[in-house]
């Protein structure tokens, strides 16, 4: 195979050859090379197959705006789909291949389908295989669409950094003018960032001859050498990928190959959009002929990589930026013969091998046709930004309009095509001077598509749309630009329209005959080009997306081996003993119930409201009456929002006149200190009131049994537990070691409990002694699976489990406050609506199942029978109960209060069994053993 | 990311706010009578004004609550106001 | 009629160069009276007129959109049809959606693409299992299909989930409604919009309502770009802007406008058959017939008619969907955009008169419209033809929010929020 690589010049380092395989087949680049001019200098054209009609495609530009050269691209074991070959730096061992082809881009086995062409115009699908159904042709159009395969294996490390930062002034764009602005700014004192988005910056420079006299690395060196000396700081291989709310800029850093890239999110004083422009297509019969390429994208290759494109080139321009580039590629040894495509009707010869063009019937041999149809100024960032866009008659381009504040466009980004007044004007606006006016020599004749012409026509090369699917469009009446894009897909291939937008407004506008600028551009999304997911996400991953809530006690809690369990964000003990849990359950229910468990409750909510207005505030913030509350005194209450419905229950201990500690569930407590803090703010004088939540400082040891008194008197409280000196439902305040510790007499079991609050530093003390204590009689530590069953059994709820959205106090049986309580609380004229005097609420119950049989499923259905089943309610807790021994379940029901003693029907995926309604309390109606 | 203003805390991150409901809002005095109307209004009721408007937002690390104006279409934020002063 | 699409005109066009097809929907000036008037020419508006006139002989209907048809959220959604729906009142409502889908491409003779390909929501825990039977049972009791699936028969459906032992939320099961999938959007207004015009319906693009004509406390007409046009009754399906509209005859509605962001990637060859929804995460993900992914997430946080997106729901939505598929972080993402949906304060949707004779509203639908378009367009068409509610429609009536009985699908989870 003959080498395209002349012998000199580009910025490849020929010292290191680089060898890597396309397609199977082995071959030599050098550092510095792309995948695409790699290939493109071992002579090898074909690197891809289009989307549908899987035309052989070779690259058409030599940077991100290339929508042909698309490769899976596996390097040390792993793969990356979709992977432009001309933005791919090579590396040594890389090993490419074409997507959507098979065997190879070179013989693709459905080639074929471009004899079907005729059939597979736009949209053609939305015009048939709806008979009999869409789902038989589905599968087959999947497994014939998409283009790169993925690999099933997980990259660990593939995750990417993040960084936030700020700067005075960011340059997007590293050619001539980013470079001159830069330069300036930073002269001016700013500090300042350059981002480039290729390895070397210099952007466009290296294809044009002398720059003030200098060489263009020497130049560039120059400028980067002052921009650097003067504190500015210069990314390479850096994309600007949007532009955000408030100025944000996103920037992707790319490492080497395969390494995640690193997400700056930047904010920057001003931005100066250096971004350049993009040669256009010129649409042609065959112009997506391997071998039809942009001429500054061929110049490029040249410039850069050393790679002369083709030996016999026939260049298509309509502007005057043309003839120093064919002069370019002479005088690098190609024949060139520049012909003018505004002329008349062109047509490229030849298939996967270029023999010409043929310009109104004029046969011109050529092995490579490089085409110029005017510069389109890159001008995604700016319409991110919200900036405006102008037509410009002259240039026949959309060129930067009325700005974004802080932003401003310079260079051919902003239209400027002549490099010596884009450099001076780059430098007005780096050091923030006043512009200079010149009058630009660049000169360009129109060319657009031209409807009806012969031959077929692309617009846009990945997807295969050609001038008559535009026409077909409009035929159709699909003539909004944004019809026409989702119509065709025209501009939605991996370039996202930078090759063909243009291209397709202007042939819709052709067919319209109306002005381009009234068809207008279709919107710019974010990212400029595609962006690894891994560069979004960042370092949120595994524990770190979610993180747990960890127990002070957790080192005790694993030395005893615990079973521990994630409820409501925090990691707890649900059982402890391995093997069958079942089993440790049951035994960890019987011991609370004959002699006493002790349970770590740390999560459970502390929540204390201080201040003189306290009592009015706790009293507002609860359905139920608290102001009447003694200190020292205990009351259980819900907290509902102010649609009535109960968000959260607890218990409201009165520790002073203004002092009171809201232990509310584990789960809510982040939601009800936001909820409450929120009120005091709101509705209340934040000055006589103050939220703390103590919740994360304090640990919680809660000893519940008909022994619980035994275990925590052998521990010195200084605190009298007697039934008389300390009742149910009260609370004191002891030491525990010379540490304050607060101990409530409030169960949720059933039995004689004690919560015990202390400071964390002193919780592994109080935890090891009450361990100790409880040991002496044979008590010992139970989990969170016990206590589900523990307070089942005594009926008592989890709001959120045997609560639902729509469950309001009263159907808890808690009617009082909502018919008796004077002042005002949260939620209260919603419990009045008409949806609360509803009678057919559901209301909580008990249910039991018939003798011998199985316990009934938490999630199962009570239902209406008839024709047509309906929901009466559901099972929301449900346990075998080692107390009772006989399964026993809570539900909501509606009108369950009246049902009690009535036989139910519970369905459960397909199946039912009868049930009977009961109290919702199994255990200790009475209270016995609470107030023991 | 946009960038809202604490009065307590300064310029912060948009992740630390969270917003509370639109300003102006009164909760009617519920010892004395309110029509259902009256009280579905207050829950539910939305300007959702497209362009200037005034919200109650918290920021989440120090509580603040304070009112915002910012533009809902602009995403432009013009200023914060502590709720502790006079709130007009 | 319209001309008949189908493999064989298909065949015959393509051998004459497809010159034969005609315009799938005319560009008519308005007319200065209908008999209804649609604002708003998305998926439910389109559907609404393509109803009217098939249900209902009502035919003399614009629909007047301000931009081009099918532009606003139905353009710009992740495309998923389901009614995996906890309470009787919202099964009934998508349910008819889903009936509808499945036979729409047949119907109005235009390929929406309907992919039945099931969708799989998560769960984590045995609380969320249990959760998730509470969830199929409702569904099946109330006439949908599901399933619940145990964490092997998860594991046969989607392979490529996490379920590596670092795994923040494992995966316990699942509930599947196979049933449920994705439809091809803009086809979707497309072919609504060819149906309704064929009918005789006059869709008027790039026409923005500036005003309302109210007469005698009666809306009676609205005023446009184009001139004056009246109507027997106006109704307004607009989704986001659904408030700001209404201001103009001083109604406010129970609506939060947000911003809801929506991504696609790369196009893959097919890697995932299904759509598949983690609560916990907050990420969704399926797989368009061209083989990009199609990934949502939650609403932006803050209240915006911005339409577009921004960075920390990007990192919440690309975090979620890399935690529940870890092997696509190295896909890159395509293209990111933002519309702009409305909120109600049950997330539910709002049909039915507005209060004003004369104007009725179709909006609230928030992240799900686009499944709705054909039940949203079926019942609106109803209640612009009788004056009154269809019996599926009369719950989400505004008069909910007076007499609080809320149809808010959180609930049946148990939040209470």
């Amino acid at each position: 195979m003959t080498s395209y690589r002349i012998d000199h010049g580009g910025l490849i380092d020929r010292t290191r050859p680089l060898v890597f395989t396309f397609d199977g087949r082995s071959y030599t680049g050098f550092d510095g090379d792309t995948l695409a001019s790699a290939l493109l200098a071992n002579g090898v054209r074909i690197m891809g197959r289009s989307f549908k009609y899987h035309r052989p495609r070779g690259p058409w530009s030599a940077w991100v705006d290339d929508p042909n050269a698309i490769m899976n691209v596996k390097l040390n074991g792993r793969e990356f789909p979709n992977c432009a070959a001309t933005t791919t730096y090579l590396e040594d061992g890389m090993a490419a291949r074409s997507v959507n082809a098979f065997p190879s881009a070179q013989f693709d086995v459905k080639g074929g389908l471009d004899l079907m062409h005729r059939w597979l115009t736009a949209g053609f699908y939305y015009k048939t295989f709806m008979w009999p159904n869409w789902h038989l042709f589905e599968p087959v159009i999947r497994k014939m669409a998409g283009l790169g395969e993925i690999s099933r294996d997980v990259f660990e490390d593939y995750v990417s950094d993040q960084v936030h930062d700020c700067c005075d002034t960011l340059v997007i764009g590293g050619g001539g003018t980013g470079l001159a602005a830069a330069r300036e700014a930073v002269e001016t004192g700013e500090n300042v960032i350059l981002v480039d988005d290729q390895k070397t910056v210099g952007g466009g420079l290296f294809r044009t001859g002398l720059i003030e006299g200098q060489a263009a690395a020497d130049w560039v060196e120059a400028q980067v050498a002052a921009i650097e000396s003067g504190g500015g700081r210069v990314m390479r291989a850096t994309t600007a990928f949007g532009i955000h709310d408030h100025k944000l800029v996103g920037l992707a850093e790319h490492g080497k190959f395969g390494c995640p890239p690193r997400l700056w999110r930047l904010r920057p004083g001003r931005i100066i959009l250096a971004s350049g422009a993009l040669d256009r297509p010129i649409t042609f019969a065959n112009n997506d002929r391997p071998g039809v390429m942009s001429l500054d994208g061929a110049c490029e290759f040249l410039a850069r990589y050393g790679v002369l494109v083709g030996r016999n080139i026939a260049t298509l321009s309509n502007n005057s930026g043309a003839e120093s580039s064919a002069r370019t590629l002479e005088q690098a040894g190609a024949n060139v013969v520049t012909l003018d495509p505004t002329a008349g009707h062109a047509c490229a010869i030849g298939g996967k091998r270029l023999r010409g063009v043929e310009l109104n019937g004029a046969f011109h041999y050529a092995d490579t046709i490089l085409c110029s149809g005017g510069q389109t100024p890159l001008v995604h960032l700016w319409r991110h930004a919200g900036g405006k866009l102008d037509w410009n008659d002259d240039l026949q381009a959309f060129v930067p309009g009325k700005a974004p504040e802080g932003m401003i466009a310079v260079g051919s980004a902003n239209g400027f095509f002549d490099l010596q007044h884009a450099l001076d004007d780059a430098r007005a606006v780096g050091a923030d001077t006043a512009r200079p006016n010149k009058k630009s020599s660049y000169k360009l004749t129109p060319l657009w598509p031209k409807p009806g012409s012969k031959g077929r026509q692309w617009i846009d090369f990945q997807h295969d749309v050609t001038i008559k699917d535009v026409e077909l469009a409009a035929r159709e009446n699909y003539v909004s630009v944004e019809h026409l894009k989702r119509y065709t897909t025209l501009g939605m291939a991996s370039d996202q329209g930078k090759t063909s937008n243009m291209s397709g407004l202007a042939a819709m506008a052709a067919v319209l005959d109306r002005p381009i600028p009234e068809v207008g551009t279709t919107t710019f999304r974010p990212p400029f080009v595609p962006q690894p997911l891994a560069l979004y996400a960042g370092q949120r991953k595994a524990t770190l997306f979610s993180p747990l809530k960890r127990l002070k006690l957790e080192p005790e809690h694993r030395a005893a081996d615990a079973a521990l369990v994630e409820y409501g964000g925090w990691l707890r003990p649900g059982w402890f003993g391995s093997g069958d849990p079942t089993e440790h359950i049951f035994n960890e229910v019987q011991l609370v119930r004959e002699t006493a468990g002790i349970f770590d409750a740390s999560p459970l909510g502390k929540i204390e409201i201080l201040g003189p207005d306290a009592e009015a505030f706790v009293n507002f913030a609860f359905y139920n009456t608290i102001a009447t509350l003694k200190p020292g005194h205990v009351r259980y209450g819900f907290l509902l929002n102010e649609r009535g419905i109960v968000m959260d229950d607890g218990v409201v201990a009165r520790l002073g006149d203004n002092r009171f500690v809201i232990s509310c569930s584990s789960g809510h407590v982040d939601h009800v200190r936001d909820h409450l803090e929120v009120w005091r703010q709101d509705c209340n004088d934040p000055e006589r009131i103050f939220v703390h939540d103590t919740t994360q400082h304090w640990s919680t040891v809660t000893v519940t049994g008909p022994r619980a008194r035994d275990i925590l008197e052998k521990i010195d409280t200084r605190i009298e537990l007697a039934a008389d000196a300390f009742p149910h439902m009260t609370v004191r305040e002891g030491t525990f070691d010379g540490a304050p510790i607060r101990v409530a007499r409030v169960s949720f079991t059933g039995e004689l409990s004690f919560e015990v609050s202390i400071r964390n530093t002193y919780a592994t003390a109080l935890w090891n002694a009450l361990l100790k204590s409880g040991a002496s009689i044979g008590a010992g530590p139970v989990g969170s699976e016990a206590m589900m069953i523990l307070r089942a059994e005594k009926g008592y709820i989890i709001v959120g489990k045997d609560t639902d959205g729509l469950t309001m106090p009263h159907d808890l049986g808690f009617t009082v406050p909502r018919l008796k309580k004077k002042a005002a609380f949260i939620g209260d004229r919603s419990l009045h609506m008409q949806v609360g005097n509803e009678t057919d609420r559901r209301a909580l119950v008990g249910l039991e199942v018939d003798t011998g049989s199985a316990m009934l499923s938490t999630g199962a259905h009570i239902v209406a029978d008839g024709s047509k089943p309906r929901t009466l309610g559901y099972v929301t807790s449900s346990y075998d109960s080692p107390t009772l021994k006989r399964p026993i379940a809570l539900g909501l029901l509606e009108q369950g209060a009246e049902r009690i003693g009535e036989k139910i029907t519970v369905w459960h995926l397909g199946k039912t069994v009868t049930a009977t309604v009961c109290p919702p309390c199994f255990y200790d109606p009475e209270g016995v053993h609470l107030d023991a | 990311m946009q960038i809202f203003i604490c009065p307590f805390c300064g310029p912060r991150d948009e992740r630390e706010f969270h917003f509370e409901r639109e300003a102006g809002k009164i909760r009617p005095d519920t010892t004395k009578l309110v029509s259902d109307i009256g009280w579905s209004d207050y829950l539910n009721e939305q300007r959702n004004t497209k362009g200037a408007v005034r919200e109650v937002w918290s920021h989440l690390p120090c509580h603040e609550l304070f009112v915002m104006e910012r533009n809902s279409l602009t995403m432009d934020v013009i200023y914060s106001t502590s709720r502790r002063g006079p709130v007009t | 009629m319209f001309q008949r699409y189908s493999a064989f005109s298909l065949f015959q066009q393509g051998l004459r160069s497809h010159r034969g097809w005609t315009s799938a929907w005319r560009t008519p000036l308005p007319k200065s009276t209908y008999d209804v008037i649609i604002i708003g020419g998305g998926g439910h508006g389109l559907a609404t007129a393509y109803y009217l006139a098939r249900n209902h002989g009502i035919t003399n209907v614009a629909v007047i959109e301000k931009n081009w048809l099918g532009g606003g959220n139905t353009g710009r959604n992740t495309t998923v049809v389901r009614s995996n729906y906890f309470y009787p009142e919202s099964v009934d409502l998508y349910e008819l959606s889903v009936k509808l889908y499945e036979k729409l491409s047949r119907d109005i003779n235009f390929n929406v693409m309907f992919s039945q390909r099931g969708m799989i929501v998560t769960a984590h825990s045995e609380p969320e299992m249990e959760m998730a039977a509470r969830q199929v049972n409702a569904m099946r009791i109330n006439g949908t299909d599901a399933e619940l699936l145990d964490e092997a028969q998860f594991r046969k459906k989607v392979p490529i989930f996490n379920f590596r032992p670092d795994a923040r939320f494992p995966v316990h099961g699942a509930i599947l409604q196979k049933r449920g999938g994705t439809a091809r959007h803009d086809a979707v207004a497309w072919a609504y919009a060819r149906a309704a015009d064929s009918a005789g319906v006059d869709i008027i693009q790039n026409c923005e309502v500036e005003d309302f004509i109210v007469e005698n406390g009666k809306c009676v007409g609205v005023n446009t770009k184009l001139g004056e046009i009246r109507a027997g009754a106006v109704g307004v399906a607009a989704a986001g802007h659904s408030s700001d509209l209404l201001q103009k005859v001083d109604i406010t509605l129970p609506l939060n406008s947000y911003t809801l962001q929506a991504f696609v990637s790369e196009p893959l060859k097919p890697v995932i058959d299904t759509v598949v929804y983690c609560p916990l995460t907050g990420a969704y993900v399926s797989q368009s017939d061209k083989g990009g992914l199609v990934i949502g997430g939650g609403l932006d946080r803050v209240p915006s008619y911005g339409q577009r997106g921004n960075l920390p729901m990007q990192e919440a939505v690309m975090s979620g969907l890399i935690e529940m598929v870890p092997l696509l972080s190295k896909v890159k993402l395509l293209r990111q955009w933002g519309g702009t949906v409305d909120v109600s304060p049950d997330s539910s949707p709002i049909l039915g008169p507005t209060g004003m004779e004369g104007l009725y509203l179709n909006c609230g639908w928030g992240t799900g419209g686009f499944k709705a378009i054909p039940a949203g367009g079926y019942l609106f068409a109803s209640i612009l033809a009788t004056g009154g509610h269809h019996d599926i429609s009369k719950p989400f009536d505004l008069g909910r929010f007076i007499t609080g009985k809320l149809i808010d699908e959180a609930a049946g989870a148990g939040i209470a929020h």
